[in-house]
């Protein structure tokens, strides 16, 4: 089937079979391979990506869902050279080790911080609770987010 | 989070020069690889723990149009392909040799487990290997499985000649001294304990890519590895896919691997030889639902534990007996787990005179146990902890002090167990005296009465660990039943420009080694830690070495480091003292200078480098060119060690354990990057929180796997822990350049203990088995 769709503000129109996942036409089609697959019964969330401005795990998503969408990847949410206030975050508050949860966790993230008010430690955790890391126990990915938050809504900077 | 030095040199928490291409989206782990003309493998798993295989009809799969080839285990023994090996011979009890059972790659004739896999499907695409693989008929003759390992020595025989099941007797220390004074103890405590199995769960699945050049012969493995030099040692050597020169394994961004990537599995030997056979580059990734199945599993032990006291409290002498299981075949390490990095580290913190273990190790109808993060040393501090914090309850003494009674004082190191190690060097004192002042434990009883007056049962408990890490040295490991040495290897190139390449023979799959190391090297030439990089995980680009594994990496491959350095420095001593007509002992090199003792002459490393490839002024028996290396085999294991207290709250109306505050004070010598060793400590915390509350890998009686998906088996999510309180305390290594010993695994270590002692003070039972979760707990409430 054709599917037309907009990937990091690139508009494409794809000629793909009508069972793939949102996430096999990120790695597969496009080639872009930060989104990553940990499980397959989304539990893992290592496959978070933003459709149409929210948090999705893109290996529950049948591309035909995303028929029309904006979707944006690891790959498209810091602008040129300059990263994201919580990919700066991630990397300031040693946030991650392996790095294979970590675009999913920090798409989690940023989609967390934009919909949610005063957040604290408690609802930072409870808010990425569908995203697993096997390193880092969560401690230096709370304190990365609680970083990122101000900075992403304009606030201090305590990145 | 302390940062006593500033800059990029030793001891600065230098934010990690890898991570940009993670958080971007860049790294590049096995999966992201493709090549030209890639086709996809599925494999055929045993649906049953155990049974004949009487035919595979592979007819239908193989005429799926787009199937390239349907492949079976007896093919591949057809082929000539070896089994697996165990990489350690275990001696047994007798002196006779551990009874290894033979583990081809692919099953043939019979299975063992439920996920062995037994054959594959290769197609253009993945979608149509797994259809095909629907459509193979493999018809099984089932036979009874043994699953228990507390059952597996009455069991009917899995391997034909291996009676009882057994795969060794395995003792350690003084039977008949230990046993008399148990006897003649003023106290025995006795202790019956499960330590449970897990599944290591990296969040990057296993995945192989096999390539093979027909022009040249020469075959590529990308693969998931922890040490790609040992996978291409047994694929070589011991599994004959291809030699060792016409091989090259390459293991990428590797997604963690907490031990479960260190054994050579049976999917990268296929997908190799596949690739060969079919003529095209193959590929598998691991779903989810095979990492549990078919990962190298870890833990599982059985065991009945005796302490006995004086009159004093002091341990006069411990007993252990424990039954391991082994899984259906012994996995690459699967061995030495639990007996030489299990049953050597029972005295733990503590001078206890006489110590005697006694292991069974047994197959089992389940899949291969092999090193978790930790590897024998959780185990053996789950029992040493649980047992020490066991008397001090029938005693009415306080955990903290009748430890304290019994450690091991700093003026006794070097300091030699009655089970074979010696401990170099440790202040074990200091690090429980600074956990006690961080967890403010005068305040408990009040922290207790407050959360009973929320209705919640709040309990404390230690663990005062110790570990043996960075195995060595090689000749005794070898003398043990190793298979290979445990030395690494460090080249240093120093580049015309004056910059500098890096390989090391250790493997980064998260422990920040292109940070760390570079801060090592950077500090040793007084250059800029971007003007180091550091190479690691190619067979093609790296000499050799042994990977990382056993919190060995600063300590082995970073002392391999150093020595390479010094023969730089050395080098270039003598380059600088002839290029400043100078005698070679008057040139000193510091702070990226090679300057002649008492005069303003100097020359920067970079100067000396630059001469050093264009050689116009150079010392005539000299060998152009700046580039050295080393194997660094270490003279004994580094022993960290410290204090991890935990503080759970038991909700007694539900049963949920909260873990409320959780501390841990280290001591791993120096430390290079305190930030990245902060960050080891939380991560091992993380995985020994789960341990106690959250997992537990468990089959039912037929040996099915109950716990196939994060639905199942419970890894600790965001909310199910608290912030992490870390500190260290330091007594420098004695023995490896850096003074450094190794901080990936102690959280592992420590915190089963710590968190199940807190767990049973707070029930005021002797004990639960792991994972104490809100039934168990709840059942227990109500006796």
């Amino acid at each position: 089937m054709k599917l037309s769709l907009t990937v990091n503000g690139t508009p494409h129109e794809l000629e793909v079979s009508a069972d793939a996942l949102l996430v096999e036409v990120i790695r597969e089609h496009l080639g872009l391979t930060g989104t990553h697959v940990g499980c397959d019964t989304s539990q893992c969330g290592a496959c978070t990506v933003h459709l149409d401005g929210r948090a999705v795990k893109s290996c529950t998503v049948l591309a035909g869902q995303a028929e029309g969408a904006e979707v944006v990847t690891i790959e498209g949410i810091g602008s040129g050279d300059e990263l994201h206030p919580m990919q700066a975050a991630f990397r300031e508050h040693h946030a991650l080790q392996c790095g294979f949860c970590t675009p999913g966790m920090i798409m989690a993230a940023i989609d967390l911080v934009e919909r949610s008010d005063g957040l604290d430690r408690r609802t930072v955790r409870e808010g990425l609770e569908g995203n697993l890391c096997r390193c880092t126990g969560y401690h230096n990915i709370v304190d990365a987010v609680l970083a990122a938050a101000p900075v992403m809504t304009g606030g201090a900077d305590h990145g | 989070m302390a940062e006593a030095v500033a800059g990029s040199g030793i001891g600065a928490s230098v934010r990690r020069k890898e991570d940009l291409r993670f958080i971007t989206g860049r790294g590049r782990y096995t999966d992201d690889i493709s090549m030209p003309g890639q086709v996809h493998a599925v494999f055929l798993r045993s649906p049953h723990a155990r049974a004949r295989i009487v035919s595979i009809d592979t007819a239908e799969a193989a005429a799926v149009p787009g199937v390239l080839a349907v492949l079976t285990g007896r093919d591949m023994a057809a082929d000539g392909l070896g089994d697996l090996p165990c990489g350690w011979l275990v001696k047994q009890s007798d002196g006779s040799d551990m009874v290894a059972a033979p583990h081809p790659p692919l099953a043939h004739g019979v299975v063992n487990y439920v996920g062995e896999p037994y054959g594959l499907v290769v197609a253009e695409d993945l979608a149509t290997a797994w259809r095909a693989a629907e459509l193979v008929v493999a018809e099984f003759e089932e036979r009874p499985a043994v699953v228990d390992p507390a059952l597996a020595m009455e069991s009917e025989a899995i391997h034909e000649g291996v009676a009882r099941n057994l795969a060794y007797e395995w003792v350690l220390g003084d039977q008949s001294a230990t046993e008399t004074a148990l006897a003649g103890a003023a106290h025995v405590t006795r202790l019956d304990l499960v330590n449970n199995r897990l599944i290591p769960n990296a969040m990057e699945p296993r995945a192989a890519l096999g390539v093979h050049d027909p022009g040249t012969g020469e075959h590529v493995l990308y693969t998931t590895s922890q040490n790609p030099h040992l996978e291409r040692l047994v694929l070589s050597a011991f599994v004959g896919v291809a030699p060792e020169h016409k091989l090259r394994v390459v293991a990428p961004d590797v997604g963690g691997g907490f031990g479960s990537k260190i054994p050579v599995y049976a999917e990268e030997t296929a997908v190799l030889w596949a690739a060969r056979r079919v003529g095209r580059p193959v590929k598998w990734k691991a779903e989810r639902s095979e990492s549990f199945l078919a990962d190298a599993h870890g833990r599982d032990h059985v065991t009945h534990a005796e302490l006995g006291l004086d009159e004093h409290g002091r341990f006069v002498a411990l007993e252990v007996h424990t039954t391991a299981n082994l899984g259906a075949y012994l996995s690459l390490f699967g061995s030495s787990v639990p007996t030489y990095l299990y049953g050597t580290l029972m005295a733990g913190q503590y001078k206890t005179p006489n110590i005697f273990v006694k292991v069974h190790g047994v197959y089992t109808n389940t899949a291969p146990v092999d090193a978790y993060r930790g590897a024998g040393r959780p185990e053996a501090t789950y029992v040493v902890e649980r047992i020490v914090e066991a008397a001090a309850r029938e005693l009415g003494r306080d955990p903290a002090d009748l430890r304290r009674q019994n450690l091991i004082r700093p003026e006794d190191f070097p300091y030699e167990t009655p089970v074979a190690l010696v401990y170099d060097t440790g202040n074990y004192e200091a690090s429980l005296d600074k956990a006690l002042a961080l967890i403010d434990y005068g305040g408990f009883p009040e922290r207790k009465a407050e959360a009973a007056r929320r209705g919640k049962r709040r309990g404390i408990g230690f663990a005062c660990y110790i570990e043996a890490c960075g195995l060595a040295p090689s000749k005794l490991a070898i003398q043990l039943g190793a298979g290979v040495g445990l030395y690494e290897s460090g080249e240093i190139r120093v580049n015309p420009t004056g910059n500098v390449t890096v390989f090391t023979g250790s493997h980064s799959h998260g422990q920040g080694h292109e940070t760390t190391f570079a801060q090592v090297v950077a500090e040793r030439f007084g250059i800029g830690i971007d003007d180091v990089e550091v190479v690691h995980g190619d067979t093609g680009r790296v000499e050799f070495g042994l990977g990382t594994y056993g919190s060995r990496s600063l300590a082995v491959g970073g002392s391999a480091l150093v020595r390479a350095a010094d023969k730089v420095v050395e080098k270039g001593r003598r380059i600088a003292a002839h290029m400043l007509e100078a005698d070679l002992a008057d040139v000193e090199f510091a702070d990226g200078r090679f300057t002649v003792r008492d005069s303003n002459q100097s020359l920067s490393f970079g100067e000396v480098a630059f001469a050093a490839y264009v050689p116009a002024n150079y010392p005539e028996d000299l060998e152009p060119g700046l580039s050295e290396k080393a194997f660094y085999d270490p003279e004994n294991f580094t022993f960290p060690a410290g204090t991890h207290i935990a503080e759970v709250e038991v909700d007694e109306e539900t049963g949920v354990v909260e873990l409320v505050d959780f501390v841990a004070v280290d001591d791993f010598g120096k430390v290079i990057n305190p930030m990245i060793v902060h960050g080891q400590i939380h991560g091992g915390v993380a995985q020994g929180v789960g341990q106690a509350l959250h997992e537990r890998g468990l089959y039912d009686e037929y040996g099915q796997l109950q716990t196939g998906s994060y639905m199942d088996y419970c890894i600790p999510r965001a909310d199910d822990l608290p912030d992490f309180r870390v500190d260290t305390t330091v007594t420098p290594c004695t023995h490896n350049p850096l003074g450094v010993k190794g901080c990936g695994e102690a959280g592992a270590i420590g915190a089963p203990a710590a968190v199940m002692n807190a767990v049973t003070d707070a029930l005021g039972v002797a004990d639960l088995p792991m994972p104490a979760t809100a039934e168990k707990v709840w059942r227990a409430l109500r006796g």
